[in-house]
């Protein structure tokens, strides 16, 4: 057995906690380029898919932030930061993805210009997110 | 559920938008606030409610009466000859497909303002046999129709419009069922059916009939290509089924009548949601031939509605203003010009059946209103001829749909909600 004992070690994260987190990005990159494709062609069609991949988004990313909010209670002081940072982050794409949603429940145009400002608001959150959560924690045994 | 409309209540406290009650909005020049739309829309859905031994409120010296109750899902109503009564029964726009989490979401909030009784599909017909004001027999004249809505009698057809096709009887005086299965006259613009009902009237002379054909949208949000052949009344020829629009741009023309005397058709229509609990009046006007009235690109004449894209400038141009505005979202379903035998106060003029409001905070409509007329044209304000379906509670008793006029003085009401036709007549 070897035992992992060095400070600054990370540990991945739980592989359904990295399957929760791998759904926000390319939902909400996908309903960016929506949006773009609705805003260049006027087809509703891409508005309508925007409206799913953010639901889908909204979905599986409300897990990942119930699970980021448990591990932010549940961490100890030395790992408690990088947790509350990831949290945070996490729960601002929920919340401007979910007003991105209402956004979209408008009719027709009426979701211009908001719906691509917030798609790319919310795209950058769930990018960070990413990165944040892919880098890994510090484990609870070396905290 | 009920956790997103309290958002909503918050987002709209935020947002300052009041929702009080309506400006005035009532005849040819509606005050027009700018278009507004907060994170959610403004909805009130009045639930629905037991009438126990209310009735609805008419004017002083007048009285009201259910000649016909258990209905199922009464629209539009027909008074023929011998003054018997058809009452349309029916539901339609099953086949509209919900593209976005939006329309589940909107079609349960809807729901709750409706009746839970399945639609009849079919036409009865009750008969008030010695005149004494009490419908006594009531028969199924016609069965298994699809989403029938429009009724005209012209000699001996009965014409009825189904949300998917028009289609004729034969119809002799006396008659309580129908001879056989209805006779295509034209197949009606049915793909999507978002606004499904086909509303119904005929020329003074037989010669042509006239069909409202609602938009595939509230504002263009199932594309524009949905919107071939919708938001116009059809002119059409019975005999051969031809048919040509006649008028365009009218957003949901629910309810035709023709003018007696000058033989005009004039429409109620309903108008656009979402853009505030001001905009766009519902409006009653007369239907000038060959006449662009706005929709989708523009309302109440040249105002913009910038959710209609790509633009079209030149239609926005062309658009006509409609003739007298009802007020906005008062949902107007039934339009029938007036009689003297309907009493002195109440002989020149129209009455207006107001389904009711969803897009507002403070409900409008729900009630059946007379827009006064003089020389032909509509004058003043509408009066109201039967109220009191809203019980004060938030909740509704009945939501007015069709109205017809009895030549021997009445008016006969069709309610969706409570399933029932109402009768109001005069005091003896």
């Amino acid at each position: 057995m070897v035992a992992i004992s060095a400070l600054r070690s990370l540990r991945p994260l739980h592989p359904l906690n990295a399957i929760l987190l791998a759904f926000p990005l390319p939902l909400f990159l996908g309903a960016l380029l929506s949006d773009l494709a609705y805003q260049a062609s006027f087809q509703i069609q891409w508005a309508n898919f925007s409206s799913w991949l953010i639901a889908g988004g909204l979905f599986v990313g409300g897990f990942a932030v119930l699970w980021a909010l448990i591990d932010l209670v549940r961490s100890g002081a030395g790992r408690r930061k990088r947790v509350a940072i990831y949290f945070v982050v996490l729960l601002a794409m929920w919340v401007l993805g979910f007003t991105n949603a209402l956004v979209h429940s408008k009719d027709a145009f009426a979701i211009m210009p908001e719906a691509v400002f917030l798609s790319a608001i919310v795209t950058i959150l769930a990018l960070v997110a990413a990165w944040i959560g892919y880098s890994g924690f510090q484990s609870r045994e070396t905290a | 559920m009920r956790a997103i409309l309290l958002i909503g209540t918050a987002a709209l406290a935020l947002s300052a938008c009041d929702g009080g009650p309506a400006p005035q909005q009532h005849g040819a020049n509606p005050s027009l606030p700018e278009p507004h739309r907060g994170l959610l829309p403004d909805m009130t859905i009045p639930r629905p409610a037991e009438w126990g031994s209310d009735r609805p409120t008419v004017p002083e010296g007048y009285t009201i009466q259910a000649i016909a109750t258990d209905l199922r899902i009464p629209r539009q109503t027909l008074v023929l000859p011998n003054g018997d009564i058809l009452v349309t029964e029916g539901t339609g726009g099953q086949s509209a497909p919900r593209l976005n989490p939006k329309a589940f979401i909107a079609g349960i909030i809807k729901s709750w303002g409706r009746t839970s009784v399945a639609g009849g599909n079919r036409l009865t017909l009750l008969r008030d046999a010695d005149g004494d004001g009490t419908y006594e027999t009531r028969s199924i004249f016609a069965d298994n129709l699809n989403g029938p809505y429009g009724l005209a009698l012209v000699n001996d057809v009965l014409y009825v419009a189904n949300q998917d096709a028009l289609v004729r009887f034969d119809y002799r005086e006396g008659q309580t069922e129908a001879s056989g299965a209805p006779a295509l006259v034209t197949n009606l613009p049915s793909a999507v059916n978002h606004h499904w009902t086909k509303s119904l009237t005929a020329s003074p002379d037989g010669r042509f009939l006239y069909v409202g054909i609602g938009s595939n949208s509230n504002i263009t949000e199932r594309g524009m290509e949905v919107e071939v052949d919708r938001a116009m009344v059809w002119q059409i020829d019975p005999q051969t089924g031809a048919h040509r629009p006649f008028a365009t741009g009218l957003r949901n023309p629910t309810a035709l009548t023709v003018q007696p005397g000058t033989g005009q058709l004039w429409a109620v229509v309903n108008e656009r949601d979402e853009i505030g609990p001001d905009l766009v009046p519902d409006y009653l006007t007369s239907v000038r031939e060959g006449s662009f009235y706005g929709w989708p690109y523009s309302y109440w004449g040249q105002n913009v509605d910038t959710r209609a894209q790509p633009q079209n400038p030149e239609r926005v141009a062309a658009a006509v203003r409609p003739d007298y505005a009802l007020g906005a979202h008062v949902a107007a379903l039934g339009v029938a010009f007036s009689t003297p035998s309907m009493g002195t106060a109440f002989a020149d003029g129209v009455f207006v059946g107001e389904h009711g409001s969803w897009n507002r905070n403070v409900p409008a409509g729900y009630k059946v209103v007379f827009v006064p007329f003089r020389d032909g044209r509509p004058a003043g304000d509408p009066i109201d001829f039967v109220s009191g379906f809203l019980n004060g509670n938030g909740n509704t008793r009945g939501r007015p749909v069709g109205v017809s006029v009895d030549p021997r003085g009445a008016l006969i009401v069709a309610d969706d909600l409570s399933n029932t036709i109402w009768r109001v007549t005069a005091k003896r």
